[in-house]
């Protein structure tokens, strides 16, 4: 067995193999933070309205996707939907959509959990001025249930972020993909899957130090 | 004529009962206090004048309009009744202005210029304009339930609610809010007033409502209620606050 060599890593390889998966990778991470908030926001609501034909659906979506390994995931959406739009949609879209859609599920119960955080004291004070019931979320509720669960939505992030690597199974072309093309090219596979592991390992520590952070500012802030 | 009118009201929670058929009327500048001992339905009452709480019987009426009928617009009416809670409920996230501004502007539909002027009159009211760019947070009990007042007086309303504006406040931070309040019910504003205060209910107060188990056991005169209250569940009660 030959010792470790890194030699072929300099800033050519970076330009040539690394740098489009990288950014994809956080274009991929972006796009379904933003998306998942959203749609998992709006899942939330529909999941604490107190009615069931709109609780229930939003629950069983919820629940389904959280039921379900998100490779699988990636995999169906992949390959059902050339047969639901009539032509295949690129891999990278497949992507951002499926991650999306499944995000949603783990953003929805965590603004969920931060709605409910908000005291029952707040809704009324909002009504008692004369809010509607949408004034009062968008302007009183999810204004606070954000702030109190920023630190669980980075952490969830965080994991996305991980999580984009699975895309390998379509064939995309994102952070892990650029290392082993790299890899496969110099034949130096052990070493390139060890330098995207430090390169995952940098980005997600960093990001959860500015958790950490974060947490202890949101508790001196109450 | 009546500003707050409740006939036969009743609520439950499942199967308990909390309010049984109370009935009552609070007439325009009238100030009326409403006292009873913990978990008689006190709280409950006041929030079902503007809906903040549901009732399954009967009905309440502000300024002629029934708050329960299907068609009724809800946060159109909210918006002319002023309430002050227990534990203030300003907006932590909002500064002590843009809380008092914030109603004025959506709801109202006033420019952010005058909801502001407005914003600072009534601070300067209750004593608190310096503190106008400070969050909620940074201010004490007593000073956020002034900043409470002031909010639901921004609204210009037609009448007020207190629900146990100072029991949540440290004693010394007791008066402050009454001072408030007393000048307020001298100025004429209607008020009904969820209190134990019976000193700010001896000043200002026309009528003592008594509630105990979800009835009003008693709704009298100010004179009539200190003087010689009828029930002897009120007497209990009187005796009880008052002899310390």
């Amino acid at each position: 067995m030959s010792a470790l060599d890194l030699s072929f890593f300099n800033a050519d390889l970076v330009r040539q193999f690394l740098w489009n998966g990288f950014v994809f990778s956080i274009q991929l991470t972006l796009v379904a933070m933003a998306g998942g908030i959203l749609i998992g926001t709006l899942l939330a609501l529909l999941r604490l309205s107190g009615r069931s034909w709109l609780a229930l659906p939003a629950a069983a979506y919820v629940n389904t996707m959280r039921s379900v390994p998100l490779v699988m995931v990636i995999l169906w959406f992949f390959l059902l939907i050339p047969f639901v739009i009539g032509r295949p949609l690129g891999a990278e879209w497949s992507a951002i959509i499926t991650f999306t859609l499944f995000e949603a599920a783990y953003y929805s119960e965590i603004m969920r959990a931060g709605i409910q955080s908000v005291s029952r004291g707040q809704v009324y004070a909002g009504n008692a001025l004369g809010l509607t019931y949408f004034q009062t979320m968008r302007l009183i509720v999810l204004p606070q249930a954000f702030r109190n669960m920023l630190p669980v939505l980075l952490t969830q992030t965080i994991i996305l972020f991980q999580d984009t690597s699975l895309v390998y199974a379509i064939g995309a072309y994102d952070l892990l993909k650029g290392f082993e093309t790299a890899g496969k090219n110099f034949n130096r596979p052990v070493e390139a899957y060890l330098l995207a592991a430090a390169v995952y390992f940098v980005i997600c520590y960093a990001l959860s130090s500015v958790v950490k952070q974060l947490q202890t500012r949101i508790a001196i802030a109450r | 004529m009546a500003m707050i009118e409740m006939k036969n009201l009743s609520k439950w929670y499942g199967s308990f009962q909390v309010l049984k058929d109370c009935s009552t009327r609070v007439d325009r500048g009238e100030v009326v206090v409403v006292c009873g001992p913990s978990g008689s339905g006190k709280s409950t009452l006041i929030k079902c004048v503007n809906a903040l709480e549901r009732f399954q019987q009967g009905e309440v009426i502000i300024d002629g309009i029934s708050v329960g009928a299907p068609g009724t617009d809800l946060p159109r009416l909210r918006a002319r009744v002023g309430m002050v809670f227990q534990h203030f409920e300003l907006f932590p996230h909002l500064s002590i202005m843009e809380n008092l501004t914030l109603g004025q502007i959506r709801v109202l539909g006033r420019g952010a210029d005058e909801a502001r002027d407005k914003g600072v009159k009534l601070l300067e009211r209750v004593g608190l304009r310096e503190q106008a760019e400070k969050f909620p947070g940074q201010l004490s009990g007593g000073q956020q339930q002034r900043v409470a007042i002031a909010r639901a007086l921004a609204m210009d309303p037609m009448c007020m609610l207190f629900d146990e504006p100072t029991s949540a406040l440290d004693p010394e931070m007791i008066n402050e809010v009454l001072d408030v309040m007393v000048e307020l019910a001298q100025e004429g504003m209607t008020m009904m007033c969820v209190s134990h205060e019976m000193g700010f209910a001896r000043k200002v107060a026309n009528r003592v409502i008594f509630m105990d188990r979800g009835e009003i056991v008693e709704d009298a005169l100010k004179e009539d209620f200190f003087g010689k209250p009828r029930s002897e569940r009120a007497q209990q009660f009187l005796s009880k606050i008052l002899h310390h």
